[in-house]
C-alpha cells in the first residue's frame, strides 16, 4: 500500500468537491473493495475521503410508494429492511447471494455498486490490464476466462461488473441520486452508471470526477412477481457465473456483462408473445464467447427458460 | 529394540484406568486460540521494538534477474534493508554448503542466485520500520528479468516415469484385462489445489548475543533449525526454533520458505527483531501447492463382481528442480483384491511452483478416481456399490501379503449404510426429486496408511506435583497439545489439570512433528514412553526413601493414581514425594522407535464415506445435503478432536468435489487464484448436515497406545462418494475434478 493523505468528510458536497480538487482522490465508505485493492497497489489514491460518517445511511418511503435508501446504508441493512424485503424481495435475494456476511455489514450500497470487477488479472499487478493501465492489453482475452462477458465486452476487456444488487436494481429501475462537486443534485438510471468497455475499460462509469452516489431511489414495485436466480460454484461468497433478476416484466442479467444488463430484447419478445425460450434466444443472440466460458451462453438461456417457464411469463 | 508384541502389554494408555482418553476434552490452547492471544510467530512480542520485511516476488514464471532497481526503494520512508540478488544478505553458507550440524540439512542461501525458477519466487526483501512502509516501499522494486525458455502447462502425455518410483506389475494386468467379461476404461483428472491455510507463513527471529530467537510457521522444528545453521553459518546450539501455535498447515508448513532465513539474516544484519510474512496472494505462488493429475483406471471383473484385473497409472507434475511425486496410485495396491494388477506414476517436470505434499497426499488425489470407478464398475455389473467392494475384500494386504494389523473397511461400510440409509438409495439415476433439486446418494472407501516414526518426550513432576511434558512436537490445529496432555496425565495417574504442555521448540526433546498423520502415534508414543520413564525414576526413590509411606516395597509394586503413589495399600502424594526428595523437580526423557517386526503387519486407517446430493439441472449445481464419514482409526485418544480431524477432511473432500482448482496461466506460469475469494475452498453454506463417527477398534500392532492416524484418513474417498452421489442423482457422470456447473451441464448434454 502507498502512503495516502485522508480526511473525514463532514457533508456530502464537501467530499464531491474535495474529490475533485485533488486529482487521484478516492471515496472511502466500508472499504470492503478499495482497501483490498489499495493493499495491492492496483488503487493508488494520494488522498482518501472517508465518506463513513456522513448521514446517508438512512432508507425511507418515498412519496409514491417507492424507497429511498442511502448511499452509506449498509448492504445487511437492506438486506433485512422489511419493506425491502416485502416490496423488493428481488433486491433482498440479490444482496443475499453476494459476498458473505461480513462483508456485507461493512459494505455499503454505493460502494456495491461502484464496485470494480473481481477478474483475476485486473487483481494480479503482474499480468496486463487495460483497466490497470490503458494500453496494456487485455489477459483474460486468451486467458483463463471462465468467469467472463459474453456480451457487451470488446477486445479490450473481458471483465464482467460482480454487483449482484446492481442487476436487482437494473431490473427493478432504479435510479441513483449524486451530487457533484459543484454541489448540483443530478439523478440517472442504475441502467445508465456504468459504461460498456469499448475501448477504455479503465472508464468505468458514467459519473464525474469527484461526483459521489449519495443514494438509490426505488420507483414503487412493478406488478408481477421478483425473483433473482443467481449461480455459482461455491453456495456462498462467490461471483456468478450467471445471474436473472425477474421484477414483473422486467429481465436484468447479471456476470455477462461489465454492467448490469438489462434484457430489453427478451423483454420485447415475450410482450410480443414469444416463448420463454424464444425470448432468452433474442436476448442472447448477439453473445460472444471466448472459449472457456462459452458454457455461459447455454447456462443463461436455461436459466432465463427455466424462470420463465415457472412464472408462467409469456 | 520392542517387539510388536510388547504393544498389547498392558499400559496406562491401554489400560485408560481414569478414563482420560479417548474422553472428548476441549482443546488444551482452545481458550488461547478463540480469545486472540494465542501468539503466533508473527505476533510474538519481542525483546525490543521489531523492523518489518515484505517480500517481492518474481513476475515472470522462469529466467534470470538482469537488473534490479531498488532506488527508490532504499530512499522510501522507513527503509532500513534492502536485499536481492546484486545486493544479497552477506554472511550465508554456499548452496549446499555443510559444516555446522549432523543430518541431512544442508545450506539453502537465499537471495543469492539470478535464475527464477517459478513465478511468485522470493527475489528481494525489504525491510522497514513499519509494516506499511515495508510494503509500499517493496512495490518501489523495479526487477528487469530475461525470460527464459519454459514449460508451464501440464501435458500427462509428456509425463515420464520416474527412477524415484517403480511401476507394480503383479500376474499379467493386460492380458487379464483383456479377457474379463466386464471393463471398465476410464480417465480421470484433478487439478491444483492450494493449502490455504488460515496464517500465512512468517517468520519473527531476533539475536541474543551470538544465539538466534526464531519464532516461524512450520510442522517440523528439526529441519529449520538444522538449515538455519549451515545458511547462518553458526552452530546448532546456536539455533532456536520454536513454533508453538501454528495456523493450518496441511502438509505446505512441511516444507519452509524464504521468510525463515530472511528473518533471521536481517535481525542479525540490522541488530534488532525482525519479522517478515507472506501476503496471502504470495501464498498460492510462492509456497506449494497439491500437483494436478490425470489418472486412467482400467478394471476388469466376472459377472458376480469379482476383480480379475485393476490398475490405476497416474500422471502428474512438479516443479523442475524441486522433485516431489503425488503418489495418487499407491493406495491402490492396498485396497482391494485381484489377481492381475497394475499401478504406477508418470511424472512431468514443469517451470511453475513447487508441488509438495497437502493432506493425505497420493490418497486425496487417487481415490477419487478408484473410487469412482468402482462406482462405475458396480452399475456395468448391476450390483450395490457396497457389495461390489465387500466381494474384493482382500483377507491380506493383496502386494505384500502382510496380513492387517486391523481392518474394519467392511464394517465401516455396512454399518455406515444402516446409519446413513443407503437402502433408500434408488440405484436408477435420475428419479429423485425434491423441488428444483434431483436428489442422489453415492459412497466410497477410504484408506490411509498408518506410520511410526522415531520420537522422544521429556516429563517432569515439580513439587506441586504438576507434569510438564516438553517435546519438539507441534500442533497445526490437530489437538496435538491436548492428547499429549491426556496420555500424559493418565500415563503419571493425575487429573488433566495437573499437566502441563509445551511443544513447538528446537530446544525440547526431538520429535519428527505433523504430517503424514503420523503426528499422534509418534508424539503420543514417546509422550507414554517419557511417563514410563518418569515413573520408573519416582518409584526407585519412593522405595529408597526412609521418609516415604513407600518404603521398603518392590519396586514393581509402585502405582501412580489419583495423584497418588502407592504400593502394597501405602501412598502419598506425588506432590510430597517430589517436595521431599527433589524439590527443584524430577525430569525423565523417555524415546520410543517402531518394533523392529513393524513391517509384519500392515496398517491403514479405514473409512467409508456416503454422501448426498442435490443437483439443480437447470444450471448444473450441485450442493451437498448431508454427509456422514464412518472410520475405523485404532483407538481414539480424544473423540472430539479425532471427529474434527476426520471431518476437517471430508470438508477439504468437498471442496475437492466441488469447488477448489487452481489452474496455471501457459502465457505465464503463473497460478491464477491468488486469493480466497477466487481460490473456491468450501464456506459454510456448502457443508450442510455432515458428521463422522468412529467404529470401536484397538490396534495392537501399529503402538503402544493401539491408535492410527486421523489427520489425513477423513479426505480419503470423500470426493469421490460426493461425484457417485451426483450421478446418483442426475445421471451426470463427471471425471474432471471439480464438479462445477458448466461440466455437470455438459455432462447431461446440455452442450
Amino acid at each position: 500500500m502507498r502512503p495516502f493523505t485522508y480526511e473525514r468528510a463532514i457533508d456530502a458536497a464537501g467530499a464531491a468537491k474535495a474529490a475533485a480538487k485533488i486529482p487521484g482522490a478516492r471515496f472511502l465508505a466500508g472499504g470492503t473493495n478499495l482497501l483490498d485493492l489499495m493493499k495491492l497497489e492496483i488503487e493508488r489514491p494520494g488522498h482518501v475521503i472517508d465518506i463513513g460518517r456522513l448521514p446517508l445511511a438512512d432508507i425511507v418511503e418515498t412519496a409514491d410508494g417507492g424507497l429511498r435508501i442511502g448511499a452509506m446504508a449498509t448492504n445487511s441493512a437492506v438486506a433485512s429492511d422489511r419493506r425491502v424485503r416485502t416490496k423488493f424481495p428481488v433486491l433482498a435475494q440479490a444482496i443475499l447471494s453476494g459476498a458473505s456476511g461480513q462483508l456485507r455489514n461493512k459494505a455499503t450500497v454505493g460502494g456495491n455498486l461502484l464496485q470494480r470487477t473481481r477478474c483475476a488479472y485486473f487483481y494480479d499487478p503482474a499480468k496486463p490490464c487495460n483497466k490497470r493501465q490503458p494500453g496494456a492489453g487485455c489477459s483474460a482475452l486468451a486467458g483463463l476466462n471462465r468467469g467472463h462477458a459474453i456480451l457487451g465486452a470488446s477486445e479490450a476487456c473481458v471483465a464482467v461488473n460482480p454487483s449482484d444488487m446492481a442487476v436487482a436494481l437494473s431490473a427493478l429501475e432504479a435510479m441513483v441520486e449524486a451530487v457533484a462537486p459543484s454541489g448540483a443534485m443530478r439523478s440517472f438510471a442504475v441502467d445508465q452508471t456504468h459504461r460498456l468497455p469499448g475501448d477504455a475499460p479503465h472508464i468505468e462509469t458514467n459519473l464525474e470526477t469527484g461526483e459521489l452516489v449519495t443514494a438509490i431511489v426505488l420507483p414503487p414495485p412493478p406488478v408481477g412477481r421478483q425473483q433473482y436466480r443467481k449461480v455459482r460454484d461455491r453456495a456462498s461468497y462467490a461471483g456468478g457465473l450467471f445471474s436473472l433478476a425477474v421484477a414483473g416484466k422486467n429481465l436484468s442479467l447479471g456476470a455477462v456483462a461489465l454492467k448490469p444488463w438489462r434484457a430489453t430484447k427478451a423483454e420485447a419478445a415475450l410482450a410480443g408473445g414469444a416463448s420463454p425460450a424464444e425470448a432468452a434466444d433474442a436476448e442472447l443472440s448477439q453473445t460472444q464467447g471466448r472459449g472457456r466460458n462459452d458454457f455461459k451462453l447455454v447456462l443463461a438461456r436455461r436459466v432465463i427458460t427455466a424462470a420463465l417457464e415457472e412464472g408462467g411469463a409469456r | 529394540m520392542s517387539s510388536i508384541a510388547d504393544y498389547a502389554l498392558p499400559n496406562p494408555v491401554n489400560q485408560n484406568r481414569s478414563g482420560i482418553i479417548g474422553r472428548p476434552v476441549d482443546r488444551y490452547e482452545g481458550p488461547l486460540k478463540v480469545s486472540g492471544t494465542a501468539p503466533y510467530a508473527y505476533e510474538i512480542e519481542t525483546p525490543s521494538p521489531p523492523a518489518y520485511g515484505a517480500l517481492v516476488t518474481a513476475e515472470i514464471g522462469c529466467g534470470r534477474i538482469i537488473a534490479v532497481d531498488d532506488a527508490a526503494a532504499r530512499s522510501a520512508p522507513g527503509v532500513k534493508l534492502v536485499w536481492h540478488v546484486f545486493n544479497p544478505p552477506s554472511g550465508q553458507g554456499e548452496a549446499g554448503a555443510k559444516a555446522y550440524v549432523q543430518g541431512q540439512a544442508v545450506a539453502d542461501p537465499v537471495l543469492v542466485n539470478p535464475v527464477v525458477r517459478y513465478f511468485g519466487q522470493p527475489v528481494a526483501l525489504v525491510v522497514a520500520d513499519t509494516s506499511e512502509n515495508a510494503n509500499a516501499a517493496a512495490g518501489l522494486v523495479k526487477v528487469t528479468y530475461e525470460q527464459g525458455a519454459a514449460e508451464f502447462d501440464f501435458e500427462p502425455l509428456k509425463a515420464t516415469p520416474t527412477s524415484a518410483d517403480q511401476d507394480s506389475h503383479i500376474g499379467d494386468f493386460e492380458a487379464a484385462f483383456d479377457a474379463a467379461p466386464v471393463k471398465l476404461d476410464e480417465t480421470y483428472s484433478t487439478p491444483i489445489q492450494n493449502h490455504c491455510q488460515m496464517e500465512p507463513c512468517a517468520t519473527t527471529a531476533w539475536w541474543e548475543e551470538d544465539r538466534v530467537v526464531v519464532h516461524t510457521s512450520v510442522q517440523m522444528i528439526k529441519r529449520p533449525q538444522q538449515l538455519l545453521a549451515e545458511t547462518l553459518q553458526i552452530h546448532i546450539e546456536k539455533v532456536h526454533v520454536m513454533s508453538r501455535y501454528i495456523g493450518g498447515g496441511f502438509g505446505g508448513k512441511g516444507s519452509h520458505y524464504e521468510d525463515l532465513a530472511l528473518a533471521a539474516l536481517a535481525a542479525r544484519d540490522l541488530k534488532m527483531p525482525v519479522k517478515i510474512a507472506f501476503t496471502r496472494q504470495q501464498m498460492f505462488n510462492a509456497t506449494v501447492h497439491r500437483p494436478a493429475t490425470v489418472q486412467r483406471v482400467r478394471l476388469g471383473a466376472t459377472p458376480d463382481g469379482r476383480l480379475t484385473a485393476m490398475s490405476l497409472m497416474a500422471a502428474t507434475h512438479c516443479a523442475r528442480n524441486e522433485p516431489f511425486l503425488e503418489r495418487a496410485a499407491g493406495f491402490a495396491r492396498a485396497l482391494y483384491a485381484a489377481p492381475n494388477r497394475l499401478t504406477g506414476h508418470r511424472l512431468q517436470l514443469l517451470d511453475i511452483a513447487v508441488a509438495s505434499a497437502m493432506r493425505a497426499p497420493g490418497e486425496a488425489s487417487g481415490m477419487v478416481s478408484l473410487e469412482a470407478a468402482m462406482d462405475e464398475l458396480a452399475e456395468k455389473l448391476g450390483m450395490d456399490p457396497i457389495e461390489l467392494r465387500i466381494r474384493n475384500e482382500p483377507d491380506k494386504h493383496p502386494e505384500t501379503g502382510q496380513p492387517w494389523s486391523t481392518r474394519q473397511l467392511v464394517e465401516c461400510m455396512t454399518d455406515g449404510a444402516e446409519k446413513f440409509g443407503w437402502a433408500r438409495r434408488n440405484a436408477k439415476p435420475g428419479h429423485i426429486r425434491d423441488g428444483r433439486w434431483m436428489v442422489g446418494m453415492g459412497m466410497a472407501a477410504a484408506i490411509r496408511g498408518n506410520f511410526l516414526l522415531p520420537a522422544k518426550a521429556a516429563l517432569r513432576v515439580d513439587a506441586e506435583g504438576i507434569i510438564r511434558l516438553r517435546q519438539g512436537m507441534t500442533d497445526i490445529g490437530t489437538g496435538s497439545y491436548t492428547i499429549l496432555a491426556q496420555i500424559a496425565a493418565e500415563t503419571m495417574g493425575v487429573a488433566l489439570d495437573k499437566v502441563v504442555v509445551e511443544i513447538g521448540d528446537s530446544g525440547f526433546a526431538p520429535a519428527p512433528g505433523s504430517g503424514g498423520q503420523f503426528g499422534a502415534a509418534t508424539a503420543g508414543s514417546a509422550a507414554l514412553a517419557g511417563g514410563m520413564a518418569l515413573r520408573a525414576r519416582l518409584a526407585e526413590m519412593a522405595v529408597a526413601d526412609p521418609g516415604s509411606p513407600l518404603h521398603g516395597a518392590p519396586v514393581t509394586a509402585v502405582d501412580f493414581r489419583d495423584g497418588l503413589v502407592t504400593a502394597e495399600n501405602r501412598s502419598e502424594t506425588l506432590a510430597s514425594l517430589v517436595a521431599r526428595l527433589a524439590p527443584e523437580g524430577v525430569e525423565v526423557e523417555g524415546s520410543s522407535s517402531p518394533a523392529a517386526d513393524i513391517r509384519d503387519f500392515a496398517s491403514y486407517s479405514h473409512g467409508a464415506q456416503f454422501a448426498e446430493v442435490g443437483v439443480d439441472t437447470v444450471t448444473g449445481e450441485v450442493r451437498l445435503r448431508r454427509m456422514l464419514g464412518v472410520f475405523a482409526c485404532g483407538r481414539i485418544l480424544n473423540e472430539k478432536t479425532a471427529r474434527s480431524q476426520i471431518t476437517g477432511g471430508m470438508i477439504w473432500g468437498v471442496g475437492t468435489a466441488l469447488t477448489e482448482t487452481n489452474r496455471i496461466d501457459p502465457r505465464y506460469g503463473s497460478l491464477t487464484g491468488q486469493d480466497l475469494g477466487t481460490y473456491l475452498a468450501p464456506v459454510h453454506a456448502d457443508i450442510a448436515n455432515l458428521d463422522a463417527y468412529f467404529l470401536p477398534e484397538v490396534d495392537d500392532k501399529a503402538n503402544p497406545l493401539g491408535i492410527k492416524g486421523v489427520g489425513e484418513a477423513g479426505i480419503c474417498g470423500a470426493a469421490a462418494a460426493i461425484a457417485n452421489a451426483v450421478y446418483n442423482a442426475c445421471g451426470a457422470r463427471v471425471r474432471d475434478y471439480p464438479l462445477t456447473p458448466d461440466r455437470v451441464l455438459q455432462a447431461l448434454g446440455a452442450f
